[in-house]
């Protein structure tokens, strides 16, 4: 019961953390409500038995995001949103309503929170949570599967992540020229 | 920057941010945690330190070149143990074949494993904050 | 009303992350739409490990007498998908940036502006 407590009370403290961000006009405040919300999510996660995610969300989501977009407010120089209305509200609505109904109606077909007998809880799952201590000797579950089940996967993961920074490099690394900053906008610096 | 607690604090903080970072990159086998994590919080207290102590004293701290070498040594290190199993006949990411027996193979492969992945992790975000953190002066 | 118990967790979910999908299509402030799209990202995390989740399971870290663990795949493939989201943030942020210096702003409209003025 307290489970199901506490499951309510955050996610109605995620929907309106949410709500509040999509409202907000001031770029600051709805960065700091993300990282409330990645804090709120973190919750969340170890509320569902999710222990590394939990703290990968609070160190990466809460953390390096956070410090990343304040960055970019800080030398966009944009401290409010100037259109908050929008133009036309209601095409934006309608086409949410409708994928937000049929994810609903998908719903309908799976099977319940915390379900034993779940499809997806009969795959592998079983074999990794079994074998996985006389496989790799590896207590934690989640790490064995990361780096020696499917450690493909991860290897692909690194290799997405270091192109990510070769990418943020390329397109900002280095000083500006001077003539850029002073000057006209348009040119490219390829510093 | 001048701010006296700030300065204390964060010299306080720092070492601890990394003895943390370290613990969790090596009993990520044990307990939650992991390579992922470990770099996130490593990069994080480098942050903290750009952020108190200006971003010149955190690049002599550490350059932005040993940041790219670093970057692509994690990789490196994931890709190779890789091929070490090949060479000493097992599957590409097969560690069984790395020590005497399964266990002990298994547990180096995925300590080498992680720690690659850790220090990917640790140099791309810390690439990252420099990139945009140096765009703001000129 | 079982059924509701069983499902409101999916549903609130999918209502999170209709609302970072709206600020993605309807907002022009580009720094505004990563938040959003942000946002749409975390839901979807949360739907994954919601679906991994097991009534009365322990955290997948094998414990002496503790047979009952929720499901770790879900939760290795959620852990690595937040780090490559964290690097994929960057990037998009860090165009962000480069429209600004080019543009000039980075409100969607004025860039629309811009362009259709050359």
């Amino acid at each position: 019961m307290i489970d199901v407590i506490i499951d309510v009370t955050v996610l109605a403290f995620l929907t309106i953390t949410a709500v509040a961000i999509v409202r907000m006009t001031n770029l600051f405040a709805i960065v700091m409500l993300f990282g409330i919300f990645s804090f709120l999510s973190a919750v969340m996660f170890i509320g569902m038995d999710a222990v590394d995610v939990a703290f990968t969300e609070a160190a990466v989501g809460a953390g390096i995001s956070t410090v990343l977009m304040l960055g970019t407010i800080a030398l966009t120089k944009d401290r409010k949103e100037k259109y908050p209305g929008g133009h036309r509200p209601w095409l934006p609505l309608a086409v949410v309503i409708v994928t937000g109904a049929t994810l609903v109606y998908g719903t309908l077909d799976i099977p319940a929170f915390g379900d034993l007998n779940a499809p997806s809880q009969k795959h592998v799952a079983p074999y990794y949570i079994e074998k996985s201590m006389e496989d790799t000797g590896v207590p934690n579950i989640v790490t064995a599967v990361l780096a020696s089940y499917r450690g493909f996967d991860t290897l692909g993961e690194v290799v997405v992540i270091f192109t990510a920074g070769i990418a943020v490099l390329l397109l900002i690394g280095g000083r500006r020229r001077k003539s850029d900053v002073a000057g006209q906008a348009g040119e490219d610096d390829d510093e | 920057m001048n701010n006296l607690i700030l300065r204390v604090v964060s010299k306080i903080l720092i070492p601890l941010i990394i003895v943390f970072a370290l613990y969790v990159q090596f009993h990520g086998d044990f307990g939650p945690g992991g390579g992922f994590q470990a770099g996130v919080i490593m990069s994080a207290a480098i942050i903290l330190y750009a952020l108190v102590f200006g971003l010149d004293a955190a690049e002599q701290v550490i350059p932005s070149t040993l940041l790219r070498v670093l970057a692509s040594m994690g990789v490196l290190i994931y890709g190779g143990v890789g091929l070490v199993s090949l060479l000493f006949g097992g599957n590409y990411l097969n560690y069984t074949v790395l020590a005497s027996n399964q266990i002990a193979g298994q547990h180096l492969g995925i300590l080498l494993v992680e720690l690659g992945v850790g220090i990917t992790v640790f140099s791309v975000m810390l690439i990252i904050f420099f990139a945009f953190a140096g765009r703001g002066r000129i | 009303m079982d059924f509701f118990i069983g499902h409101y967790n999916y549903w609130i979910v999918i209502i999170l992350m209709m609302l970072g999908f709206y600020t993605v299509i309807s907002k022009g402030n580009l720094v505004k739409k990563i938040v959003g799209l942000n946002i749409f990202q975390v839901s979807v995390f949360l739907l994954y490990i919601s679906i991994g989740t097991v009534t009365g399971g322990a955290a997948p870290i094998t414990t002496e007498g503790v047979v009952l663990y929720s499901n770790p795949l879900p939760h290795v493939l959620i852990l690595t998908a937040i780090v490559v989201g964290v690097a994929t943030t960057a990037l998009g942020l860090a165009l962000v940036v480069r429209i600004k210096e080019s543009y000039g702003t980075i409100e969607e409209d004025e860039i629309h502006e811009c362009d259709h003025s050359l």
